[in-house]
């Protein structure tokens, strides 16, 4: 399989959120908006990216019987290095993603992907499928925090594009999130069988 | 009285699963039957609070007079993950029925984003321990009492027909923001109730 295949296999047939649905804590909790959604998914992408390289290089000298403990660490440091990064650079942004930043070692996606890809493939491909999978939860995000920012408030990356009292504001709530969430994945369901 | 606010806070108002959003793979992973939901509502109560009893202490006595506080997300993590396999080995020791109704739930529970979660918000909020611990353990029922009540539509919602490309996932997700847009309509209390006891 080469490098192209495994960053679309990523993006579209392994959507993390669409389609494998994992990950579901950050991608109902951040979507207010489109920027945060995006944000939220660059975040993690980071931390995807640097966690499958890592672990796909080192994994012939990690023994089979440890091997999560071992995968949790890299990620939960990469994290930490994120956290780092993000107070001293984006305060504002860190403040409003707020708990779920240190969070990311929790989401299934990495640790799915260290199991699943990086520690069967070589660096590289690992490099590819991280940055795939990344960009695939990053434009879910933004899909979901869009339709729930435009609905909640009539704007869009903060553009007024429909006057705000027709916004209705339960979108940019909780309920709104599961529900956007719902009918987006119902709409990606029909369009598969399409 | 500051402790009663907490609990319904915790439990009503702030539902850990349905307005903050957390813990929501065993949400929609384990809501098919009630009785499995039973038994993952208790599993994450017996972890949650003993993790948080184990975190506060590593925090203040570990990681802040060392200077470590940027350490919290791996030490966390490494303490949750050890403790949950440490409960798993006792339960089978000592209590083997306990082991049968929660077992399959234990090694679940170790990247449920709620018993991090918590863990984090309890040193963030400056609780002390009892406090914190009071916190974690009504936590843990709104996230039962979410996981009870969701999943016991569910197994009505099993029973009608429903268009194809809403089942499964996408109509659970519909039905968990109608149950979400229900709690919103508690909001509200925990103030009403601090003005009620005089709390400010």
């Amino acid at each position: 399989m080469n490098n192209f295949k495994v960053l679309l296999n990523g993006m579209i047939k392994e959507n993390p959120t669409f389609v494998l649905l994992l990950g579901m804590c950050p991608t109902l909790g951040t979507t207010s908006s489109a920027i945060n959604g995006m944000s939220m998914g660059l975040a993690t992408m980071f931390v995807l990216i640097c966690s499958n390289v890592v672990i796909s290089s080192i994994k012939n000298l990690v023994p089979d019987m440890v091997r999560i403990p071992i995968f949790v660490v890299v990620i939960a440091a990469f994290v930490t290095v994120l956290q780092m990064v993000m107070q001293a650079y984006v305060p504002a942004l860190y403040a409003t993603l707020g708990l779920f930043i240190p969070l990311i070692v929790v989401n299934c996606i990495l640790l799915g992907r260290a199991e699943a890809f990086a520690c069967k493939n070589g660096p590289v491909p690992s490099f590819f499928d991280g940055l795939g999978i990344g960009l695939g939860f990053t434009i879910a995000l933004t899909l979901l925090g869009g339709v729930r920012e435009f609905l909640g408030t009539g704007k869009l990356f903060g553009m007024t594009i429909m006057p705000e009292q027709y916004g209705m504001l339960v979108f940019v709530l909780a309920p709104g999130a599961f529900i956007a969430l719902g009918y987006l994945i119902a709409i990606v369901n029909r369009l598969k069988k399409a | 009285m500051e402790y009663i606010l907490i609990f319904i806070t915790a439990i009503f108002v702030n539902n850990i699963v349905l307005s903050q959003f957390l813990g929501i793979c065993p949400f929609l992973g384990v809501s098919k039957k009630v009785e499995t939901a039973m038994g993952m509502g208790a599993a994450v109560a017996f972890v949650l609070t003993l993790s948080t009893i184990v975190t506060y202490v590593i925090q203040k006595f570990v990681l802040d007079p060392f200077g470590l506080a940027y350490l919290q997300t791996i030490a966390f993590i490494l303490v949750i993950a050890a403790l949950v396999q440490m409960v798993e080995i006792i339960l089978k020791k000592v209590s083997p029925a306990l082991y049968q109704a929660l077992g399959v739930f234990l090694p679940l529970i170790t990247t449920n984003c709620c018993i991090l979660g918590v863990a984090i918000l309890v040193i963030q909020q400056d609780f002390d321990l009892l406090t914190g611990v009071i916190y974690a353990f009504s936590t843990a029922l709104g996230f039962a009492l979410a996981l009870i009540v969701f999943a016991g539509i569910r197994e009505q919602l099993s029973m009608v027909s429903i268009p194809k490309g809403m089942q499964g996932m996408s109509i659970a997700l519909v039905t968990a923001g109608l149950l979400a847009m229900a709690f919103m309509g508690f909001s509200g209390v925990d103030k009403g109730l601090s003005a009620l006891f005089g709390l400010g």
